[in-house]
């Protein structure tokens, strides 16, 4: 087209079709408008098929759960099991040229320490009497022309105490007096039960990342299938001049409400299976004696799962719609 | 408006559908194209709304070179165009105002702006009163200028159709013929793929004939009367 050609026309109707005419500011609330618009309906659009939508927010609800309920139990056992680390004994041995009377002191200065209520002294005598007894070694301890048993405090640590960062710095600190040989917290199979508490959060992990890629699948198959079933749709809307930011956004907000769907059927999911365990464990502990009360889902838990959830969703839809979208194209 | 020069477009199949096409609609101007069934009249739309590319030669639209557009360009490109389908192409299961305002959202216009372009529109076409009602129930006539309504809703500076009256009773195509009309006469151009040769001797406009995928003449509508 000659430039002088189309100089020389005036054009009564101005083409508008980016809508330069308006104002910027009612273009923003335009696009946000149209992305609640969007949003609202591809949620109505699920209200449709109502069926197919609770299916598929509950296979996704479902592959939540498991880790998410596994690391609750699992939390619940750690929370339990620190309990006890409350209940560890730290034995304190003396060195063997320590006075009687400096030991005494040292046992009124430790019952003042912050992280310990309860200091109890074993005597260098006290200790061989009670190993005498224990041991059936007697008659070898007698031949001994010397006691070689050192004395012992035995600490009793606060509750407060009982995280592992905490106790390991009484200990740095117990260490560190003249009068002490060694420290030792006597806490070994709570330490082995922490290790398997450990292994089965690695598990948790580990099934968690699997029925992530599971829900990856499930959503990426169902919005699939959703961009094939508005074929027609998609190819209209791409004639009529729609950008593929503008034919994506209704999958993705699909892929959205799917996820979030999801993440909520397994919050109810395991804050159902934890009530319906609560009455048994409180049973259980009472039967041990102890006030231990199974933990629920806590805010930061409920947090992450929502939105794991909602992230896998988006993403699943959006894998479906990188592959699938580009593929539909007018003829 | 439209410039092809000498364009060749032909399908994976191998099949030339085009062959040296050259031709200049001006802006604001209005011309229909024939040709048998086979001519490559839909194909030569195609080529203009970027939904086939060209296999050689270029085509240029309100001077820009079509060859030269990026595939992410496109969508502003056919905002620009108003496209009235062969087949009605409405979404079945929104109204007939949601079909219509569907430019305007694409385009991003704000929803009070929507409504006011959008009755305008189906003022325009006579289908005021259905805004709400749902494709299915109109008649083919009334689906068709639902079309035409959605075509025109974002004035667009060129507007295609694609044998708009196929299968419409002479009345009707009539109708919609003269719906065209009053947007040429606003200054929209104009270009229709027709082989209605009873319709189009009784206006006069340009008339360009494919046959065989060749542009073999290039004269006005009134010439079909003289030689019928
Ligand atoms: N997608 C395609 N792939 C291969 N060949 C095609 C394709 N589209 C059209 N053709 C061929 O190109 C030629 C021109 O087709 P086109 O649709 O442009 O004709 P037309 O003039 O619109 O015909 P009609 O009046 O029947 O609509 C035909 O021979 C057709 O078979
Ligand atoms: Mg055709």
């Amino acid at each position: 087209m000659k430039r002088s050609a189309r100089k020389s026309r005036t054009r009564p109707i101005k083409p508008e079709a980016r809508g330069k005419s308006q104002k910027p500011r009612g273009r923003i609330n335009a696009y946000f408008t149209h992305h609640l618009w969007v949003l609202v309906s591809s949620l109505g659009q699920l209200w449709r098929t109502p069926l197919s939508t609770l299916m598929t927010a509950a296979v996704i609800g479902i592959a939540l759960a498991l880790p998410a309920g596994l690391h609750v139990l699992l939390s619940n056992v750690q929370q339990l099991s620190s309990g006890w680390e409350g209940s560890a004994q730290v034995s304190l041995f003396i060195k063997q040229d320590v006075s009687e009377k400096h030991i005494q002191s040292l046992a009124n200065t430790l019952r003042d320490w912050d992280g310990v209520t309860e200091v109890h002294y074993i005597s260098r005598e006290q200790a061989l009497a009670e190993f005498r007894e224990l041991s059936g070694f007697g008659d070898a301890l007698d031949s001994l022309t010397e006691n070689p048993l050192p004395a012992v405090l035995v600490l009793q640590p606060t509750l407060a105490q009982a995280e592992p960062a905490s106790m390991s710095r009484l200990l740095e600190r117990l260490r560190q007096l003249d009068a002490v040989d060694q420290a030792q917290l006597d806490m070994e199979w709570v330490r082995r039960l922490n290790g398997i508490i450990d292994v089965g959060k690695r598990s948790a992990l580990l099934l968690g990342t699997l029925l992530a890629l599971a829900i990856l699948l499930v959503v990426g198959n169902t919005i699939r299938l959703t961009i094939y079933a508005r074929r027609e749709e998609i190819i209209i809307t791409k004639l009529i001049g729609a950008t593929n930011a503008f034919i994506r956004r209704p999958f993705l907000y699909t892929g959205f409400w799917y996820g979030l769907m999801g993440a909520v059927t397994a919050w109810l999911l395991v804050s159902g299976f934890l009530g319906l365990l609560r009455t048994p464990v409180s049973q259980l502990s009472f039967l041990y004696d102890s006030q231990f009360r199974l933990g629920g889902l806590d805010f930061i838990t409920s947090l992450f799962l929502l939105l794991s959830g909602v992230l896998l969703g988006l993403a699943g839809s959006w894998l479906a719609v990188g592959r699938h979208l580009q593929a539909i194209e007018p003829t | 408006m439209i410039q092809f020069d000498n364009v060749n477009k032909r399908y994976p199949g191998g099949h030339e559908a085009l062959s040296g096409v050259s031709f200049h609609i001006q802006s604001g101007e209005m011309a229909f194209l024939t040709g048998h069934s086979g001519a490559g009249k839909s194909s030569l739309l195609k080529l203009i709304a970027l939904i086939e590319r060209s296999s050689r030669g270029q085509v240029f639209i309100d001077g820009q070179n079509l060859s030269r557009l990026k595939s992410r360009h496109i969508p502003y490109l056919r905002r620009k165009i108003g496209i009235v389908f062969q087949s009605h192409s409405l979404l079945l299961d929104r109204t007939v105002f949601d079909n219509v305002a569907l430019p305007l959202i694409i385009a991003g216009y704000h929803p009070s702006e929507v409504g006011r372009r959008v009755r305008a529109a189906l003022d325009k076409v006579g289908l005021l009163n259905r805004d709400k009602a749902y494709p299915i129930t109109l008649s083919g006539g009334e689906q068709q200028r639902v079309g035409i309504a959605r075509a025109v809703v974002n004035r667009p500076p060129l507007l295609l159709a694609d044998e708009p009256t196929g299968n419409l009773d002479p009345e009707l195509s009539k109708e919609i013929m003269g719906l065209f009309e009053e947007f040429n006469r606003v200054g929209v151009s104009v270009l229709i793929a027709t082989h209605d040769h009873d319709l189009i001797s009784r206006l006069d406009h340009r008339l360009l004939t494919l046959s065989g995928g060749r542009l073999t003449h290039d004269g006005r509508t009134t010439e079909l009367a003289v030689s019928a």
